[in-house]
């Protein structure tokens, strides 16, 4: 059933079909209208038997999420930059502790100064917490993963919060024809969550212990394991996700005319779409530029990125965060992953705090990079000429 | 034995139950069964749930202390009602000072 | 009584395991656990060493109000609420100090959830810290007695008129030295739905700078004294306190423990002991404690 609606809709829609169990939130833009809409949909009685409630924060919102997830409950919650972030300590417990929480963050810049518009910030600090991360392109592609992440969240084989970010405002407040799902067709690839242990006082098990050194590193070991098992089961799901719907958005990563190309240029999320646009007229000019959007971010799909770029002269990364004192963070990764090879390196910031990315500034990007008018590293994207000052 | 990581690390009820807290303590309690009226104070009292009210034998109800988990806290002593607890120097500690 | 321990690694004559053990007896175990991060916790959940006989959860130091509000909210998605009721165990510190928003959340919201503070007056995991609910004069690592200062300055928090002004059904505060009064008190508010607050005064041998010995002593003597009041508002109205025969004079308190013992010499010792007094009268007078 194809329907014009919003972003921040077709999230909602789709965590309803999922049949979640307990919602908590708490509002910031531009994520609000996620929990308005659920909240909507609980008032009208058509959550089920899901407990829908608006915390006290977003710190409390997480916190709910943990009690309710290791009682038995599937959990969903949305958020954003500053939540984000209160949420984090909860959210790194929630990973230790192996609770498939799943939160979709609607990527918002972090103050100060304070910014209600979009980047990758806020994500990107929760980058070494544990959670699964995929980034979006579009408003449908959103819609189909929320499913998705509930499956891997929850698959005893993985057992982590999943987080799907997608572009604040950028896709949140846009309107798109959505193939809504269908019930049956959730219902066909989700099964109910069977938690592999839970607080019962039929089997009272302790959760949430502390671990003095002789236990801790295993620990930590664990959680790797699963984040590399998980790599395998979001690959699965993805796939049967484009058998039952007929929707293939590819797997961690989907390349364009990446096989002759001397330069790659790289992005995640809905900034990607303008870069390929750029690239294909580029290619239509002769030059050989290919395009790799990564889609899943955590785990990281290193091998598989390492293999694209193995031969390609240059790596072009359009970041939408900064890690302040080296450089971008995806470009950090992405060389990582290269380590071995000896392409030329450029990334670029841009965008940040939702500062407009016009497609001529991609394309004088990758040209001048494609024509090596620009040193390699570490690059802001354009900025307005200024002066430091105190006052 | 290998070592088992569980899941989030959730561990069994009653684990603790391996930890041997007997030896913590410089003093032990004893019970005189003629004074003890089985009243429980000392069991509902017990920071480390190692005095219970038993039925022996004879019939009678006395509280016994579990020395594998005493810490020799002394809590019984000071709350039992009949004076039924003396706390008493673990032999180790009676040391002869020269 | 097999809802709790033994084996935990607390201090011999720790007050707040004899709380934990009388919460538990009077729910017969049917109930799930939310702990903070403390003392209580630490002694009794390291790794596959459990003091737990009932379900339990530890999540983090500051949160446990949510934590028990989300176990409350899926067990009645999942239509278990008759499996057990949902008791919060948390410090002094993670009630009054770091974790009064999560509190406040979940009285706010009104969830079925018994939330138990045990009241040991510091941050006694990390070293004795003050936190909100250190009563004045105590010595402690962050209000050190000094040349200048006798150890705290500020007041005791009332937690009890916090949770009185949320509209929370049951208030109430008890004491080691009455285990009895901590199991009917628990028990009554598990037959109370909605949120309840109950604050347990739970000596803390280390450090009170008290002797096992004492543990009980010292509680019953901060009763004695009015300066911990066990009293129990219901719908806000003040329905019972327990009163105290011949009250004593707050010396008698102070005197057996090492955290005050500084206000018998300290220049300002004096100043701080007839504060104490006086919160002490003023206690006997507003709950009408003397017989
Ligand atoms: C966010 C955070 N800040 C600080 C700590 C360190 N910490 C752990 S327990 C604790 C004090 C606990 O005090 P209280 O709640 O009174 O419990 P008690 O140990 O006294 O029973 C502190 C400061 C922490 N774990 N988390
Ligand atoms: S001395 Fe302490 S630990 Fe030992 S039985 Fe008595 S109260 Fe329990
Ligand atoms: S408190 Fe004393 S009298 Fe009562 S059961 Fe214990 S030992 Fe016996
Ligand atoms: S430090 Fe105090 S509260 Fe902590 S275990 Fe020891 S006696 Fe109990
Ligand atoms: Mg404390």
């Amino acid at each position: 059933m194809k329907k014009v609606v919003r972003g921040f809709y077709s999230i909602a829609y789709s965590v309803k079909l999922c049949r979640p169990d307990v919602i908590a939130a708490y509002p910031i833009t531009p994520q609000t209208e996620i929990v308005e809409n659920l909240a909507k949909m609980y008032a009208d009685g058509e959550l089920g038997n899901c407990e829908y409630v608006t915390a006290e924060s977003e710190f409390g919102a997480a916190s709910i999420l943990v009690g309710a997830s290791a009682t038995g409950a599937r959990t969903f919650t949305a958020t954003c930059s500053q939540g984000l972030i209160l949420m984090s300590e909860v959210l790194i417990n929630a990973a230790g502790m192996r609770l498939p929480i799943v939160l979709v963050n609607t990527n918002r810049a972090l103050s100060a100064p304070l910014s209600i518009w979009n980047d990758h910030q806020d994500s990107m600090i929760l980058r070494d917490a544990g959670l699964m991360q995929i980034y979006v392109e579009t408003n449908q592609e959103a819609h189909d993963m929320v499913p998705v992440a509930f499956k891997v969240a929850e698959n005893p084989k993985v057992m982590l919060p999943f987080m799907i970010n997608m572009d604040g405002y950028k896709l949140t407040h846009a309107y798109e024809p959505i193939d809504l799902l269908d019930q049956e067709v959730v219902d066909s690839f989700l099964p109910p969550y069977d938690p592999p242990v839970y607080m019962t006082t039929k089997n009272p098990l302790t959760f949430g212990c502390y671990a003095p050194p002789n236990y801790y590193a295993e620990f930590r070991v664990v959680l790797q394991n699963a984040m590399e098992r998980a790599e395998k089961e979001l690959e699965k799901a993805y796939k049967e996700w484009a058998e039952i719907t007929g929707r293939d958005w590819g797997g961690h990563v989907v390349t364009e005319g990446v096989e002759d190309a001397e330069l790659i240029a790289i992005a995640m999320g809905s900034l990607t779409g303008m870069v390929r646009n750029v690239v294909s007229e580029l290619r239509n000019q002769g030059k050989k530029v290919g395009l790799l959007k990564i889609r899943t971010f955590r785990p990281f799909p290193a091998k598989e990125i390492k293999e694209i770029l193995k031969d390609v002269e240059k790596i072009l990364v359009f970041e939408r965060a900064v890690s302040f004192g080296y450089e971008g963070p995806v470009g950090m990764e992405v060389k990582s992953a290269c380590f071995g090879l000896t392409p030329e390196f450029y990334s670029f910031a841009v965008g940040l705090g939702g500062r407009d990315v016009p497609g001529e500034e991609v394309m004088k990007i990758i040209n001048e990079v494609y024509d090596g008018k620009v040193k390699q590293g570490f690059h802001f994207g354009t900025v307005k000429p200024f002066e430091e000052v105190v006052v | 034995m290998v070592m088992k990581i569980t899941l989030g690390g959730v561990s069994k009820p009653h684990s603790s139950k391996t930890m041997k807290t007997g030896d913590w303590g410089t003093e032990y309690p004893v019970v005189d069964e003629e004074k003890c009226t089985a009243c429980k104070t000392c069991e509902y009292l017990c920071p480390d749930a190692c005095i219970v009210v038993v039925e022996k034998e004879d019939g009678k109800k006395v509280a016994v202390p579990d020395y594998d988990y005493c810490k020799g806290c002394g809590v019984c002593f000071s709350v039992c009602p009949a004076g039924a607890i003396k706390m008493e120097l673990k032999e180790i500690y009676k040391l002869e000072v020269c | 009584m097999s809802y709790f321990g033994p084996g935990h690694g607390a201090c011999p004559g720790c007050g707040l395991t004899i709380a934990t053990r009388n919460v538990l007896e009077a729910l017969e175990g049917k109930c799930f656990v939310a702990n903070s991060t403390g003392c209580l916790e630490i002694v009794s959940s390291q790794y596959g060493r459990s003091a737990w006989g009932v379900p339990y959860i530890h999540s983090l130091f500051e949160n446990t109000g949510a934590v028990a509000a989300g176990i409350d909210l899926a067990l009645k998605a999942l239509k278990r609420k008759d499996e057990g009721k949902v008791i919060v165990l948390a410090g002094d510190g993670a009630t009054a100090d770091i974790g009064i928003g999560p509190l406040s959340g979940m009285f706010d919201r009104n969830h079925d959830v018994i939330y138990i503070c045990l009241d040991n007056e510091a941050y006694q995991n990390t070293g004795n810290q003050q936190s909100g609910l250190t009563p004045p004069g105590s010595n402690t690592t962050t209000t050190p007695v000094g040349e200048l200062l006798p150890g705290k300055v500020g007041r005791k928090k009332d937690m009890v008129s916090i949770a009185v002004a949320h509209g929370v059904a049951y208030v109430a505060t008890a004491s080691v030295a009455f285990h009895a009064d901590i199991r009917r008190k628990v028990r009554k508010a598990a037959e109370i739905e909605g949120a309840k607050y109950i604050q347990i005064h739970t000596p803390c041998v280390t450090g009170w700078g008290i002797d096992g010995k004492q543990t009980i002593l010292s509680a019953r003597l901060a009763y004695e004294t009015a300066l911990y009041p066990i009293i129990e508002y219901e719908n806000g109205e003040l329905t019972r306190v327990r009163k105290i025969k011949e009250r004593k004079p707050v010396e008698e308190y102070l005197k057996i423990q090492r955290r005050f013992r500084h206000l018998f010499k300290h220049p300002r010792g004096k100043e701080i002991i007839s504060m104490l007094q006086k919160i002490a009268d003023e206690n006997a007078a507003k709950f009408n404690l003397d017989v």
